[in-house]
């Protein structure tokens, strides 16, 4: 940790604080009806996406989930053209076409959210041979849950990045539950890391609620994969605080969030820390509260305002020539 | 005289010369670079029929092979796609689609219209189809109406060397996904095939043949099926026009119905199962844009609606031929009111 600088920190701090308010908000605004869909939210996971994501950069691609948000603030996603792309504006990400689930951003590296289990980390394996190829040590990261990690199309992924030897990191978000089934039932082995042996890569299990846990890990799976020492599987143990979906009645949990909000929060730990430790001030970060908290207010309005896809979008974009 | 080459190698001659021109183009497949890791010799197979072969040490680095894991590799490639690349992966059989449909119709062909128009996905996959080898059910089937369905894929059947090379050349250009149907009995045709690069444009429709009295639209393997019947029936006085749309996707309506504008009648040939398949949707798009012309009702020759069997005393009647087509033709030129 002491080789953090400040700035690195304090960025770290406001990616997190960017995806908690983000979420929060998201929660808020669902409830009055106004967001149409299906929303999936993050909050609780956000040291997750941060620990990873601070060591990528413009080289690097990342795949998500449905529950996606939190990766694409982290991978630079910008906060506004999310937000209106889950109001399905057409200033949206994705011009108001794909919504929560299918928000991307190819420029920056985020090749999406994305509605099915498991369809990330074929995608992944592909971006990481292409970063193979240029030659620049650009990785491949997937993001997936404890119920893609029983996906086939997890299972060919790990096995095909081992073979090929591919830049390529697999984090597995193992936040207890698939939907509303538990992962203590629909996982058959004790840990998601375990599968690592199975296809010849190294298997991390991080505590998810602990940025600098997962920094760490993080970078040593990132940085060994830009050497060429090949892909890594990390799971990443966690709890969202939000149901499965908005909406979700949660009756299959019972007091764990109000115990992850007390006692486990990934923001509260990570402020402790940085404070006790006098690498940042109490002021500093409150200071990124009220900044964030502006951002994802001016979000909120902006994507209200804002105008919605035209009746003749319906059908363009579907081929680039046709 | 010019020079003749294969089916197979015309769309090897064309992934060459692609991969010449290009350092993008990459292939990968089961067995393309042929037997990777094995004691034997590299390059033996390249891919089960041979059409990578001797791409891998040509290339080096750029044929890969892959194991039996269409969804990861399929998706890899596509993958690869979005950042740069121009895969080309070897779908072996088409009726594998099963296995890695996913990738290819919720990720591929959504990134474009999904992500805001803001992504391109130009993978090329191949993939060979059709019965006529006994190889049963699961290995023969004629699935491109399928992928022909999902909006976001360009749907490809060339039906001779010459379409195979400038149509595959145009895939690998192509900016959007593209699925290259192969028929697996049409590797061994021969035909005249230009030496130099061509691009054969998607959605332009060849006449094969021209004739006034009745539109045949044939698909893949069934244009040669229809040559041979319009041969048989100008013997018998009917003349055929001949049309093979090259791509289900993009369609060139336009041909299709300029050619009933003029004959009034229309046989639709497709070797694909008959429920949504590519004869009902011709069928459907003439009765809609072009009623006023038909002078007899519109004919449909497909396979039963039934799986492809395996004997050969079954398989040979399952597949259009030009028996059936002539008596199709001759039923739509002769029908009165």
């Amino acid at each position: 940790m002491s080789e953090i600088d400040e700035i690195t920190l304090l960025d770290a701090y406001r990616m997190m604080r960017t995806i908690r308010a983000f979420e929060e908000r998201v929660h808020e605004e669902f409830a009055t009806g106004e967001i149409p869909g299906f929303v999936h939210l993050y909050a609780g996971e956000e040291a997750s996406a941060t620990g990873v994501c601070m060591h990528l950069d413009a080289r690097d691609t990342i795949a998500s989930t449905h529950r996606g948000h939190g990766h694409c603030i982290a991978k630079g996603v910008d906060v506004k053209a999310m937000m209106a792309e889950i109001y399905g504006r057409g200033t949206g990400s994705c011009r108001g076409k794909g919504g929560s689930m299918h928000i991307a951003d190819l420029t920056k590296g985020m090749l999406g959210a994305n509605g099915i289990v498991g369809g990330g980390p074929p995608l992944i394996c592909g971006t990481a041979l292409a970063a193979k190829h240029e030659g620049a040590g650009g990785v491949g990261v997937a993001f997936f849950g404890d119920g893609a990690s029983n996906q086939g199309t997890t299972l060919e992924s790990l096995n095909l990045a081992s073979v090929w030897n591919l830049p390529a990191v697999f984090v597995a978000e193992n936040n207890g539950y698939a939907e509303a089934t538990s992962s203590s039932w629909s996982v058959a082995c004790d840990n998601i890391a375990d599968r690592a042996a199975a296809f010849g890569m190294p298997g991390v299990i991080v505590d998810g609620f602990d940025f600098f846990a997962v920094h760490e890990a993080a970078g040593e799976a990132i940085s060994r994969a830009r050497r060429g020492g090949g892909p890594t599987l990390i799971e990443v143990k966690l709890t969202r605080y939000f149901g499965h979906f908005e909406g979700d009645q949660q009756t299959y949990r019972a007091g764990e969030v109000a115990h992850a909000r007390e006692n486990l929060d990934c923001l509260l730990r990570f402020r402790t820390r940085v404070t006790e430790r006098d690498l940042l001030t109490d002021k500093q970060l409150d200071a990124v509260d009220v900044e964030v908290d502006a951002l994802i207010d001016a979000a909120v309005a902006e994507a209200k305002r804002a105008p919605r896809p035209a009746p003749g979008d319906l059908a363009t974009d579907v081929y680039v020539t046709y | 005289m010019a020079r003749t080459i294969s089916y197979r190698e015309a769309i090897n001659e064309a992934l060459a010369q692609e991969m010449e021109r290009d350092p993008r183009v990459i292939v990968m497949g089961e067995d393309n670079a042929g037997g990777a890791g094995s004691p034997g010799e590299d390059d033996a197979w390249g891919g089960v029929l041979g059409v990578t072969k001797g791409l891998y040490h040509r290339f080096p680095g750029r044929v890969l092979d892959t194991p039996i894991s269409e969804s990861a590799f399929i998706g890899a490639a596509i993958g690869a796609a979005t950042r740069g690349m121009r895969p080309v992966a070897e779908l072996m059989f088409i009726d594998f689609m099963g296995v890695c449909f996913d990738q290819i119709f919720n990720q591929a062909a959504k990134f474009r219209y999904m992500f805001g128009g803001r992504a391109i996905t130009p993978v090329t996959v191949r993939t060979m189809y059709g019965a006529g080898l006994r190889a049963a059910a699961q290995h023969s089937q004629s699935l491109y109406p399928i992928f022909t369905h999902i909006p976001g894929l360009k749907v490809v059947l060339p039906s001779s060397p010459y379409e195979a090379k400038g149509l595959m050349i145009q895939s690998i250009r192509d900016d959007d996904p593209v699925i290259f149907c192969e028929h697996k009995m049409l590797y061994d045709t021969v035909g005249e095939v230009p030496e130099e690069s061509y691009a054969i444009p998607f959605g332009e429709a060849g006449i094969v043949r021209e004739g006034g009295d009745v539109t045949v639209v044939a698909f893949g393997r069934m244009v040669g099926m229809a040559e041979q019947a319009a041969g048989q029936l100008a013997g018998d006085g009917i003349e055929c026009e001949v049309i093979d749309p090259r791509t289900t996707s993009p369609l060139d309506t336009e041909t299709i119905l300029e050619s009933v504008e003029s004959t009034g009648r229309l046989v639709v040939v497709d070797e694909a199962t008959p429920r949504c398949n590519m004869a009902t949707d011709v069928c459907a798009l003439v009765a809609q844009e072009a009623f006023g012309a038909l002078r007899a009702p519109v004919q449909m020759v497909t396979a039963p609606h039934a799986p492809v069997p395996f004997s050969d005393a079954l398989e040979d009647l399952y597949i259009p031929d030009p028996q059936r087509i002539a008596n199709a033709v001759k039923s739509v030129a002769g029908w009165k009111r």
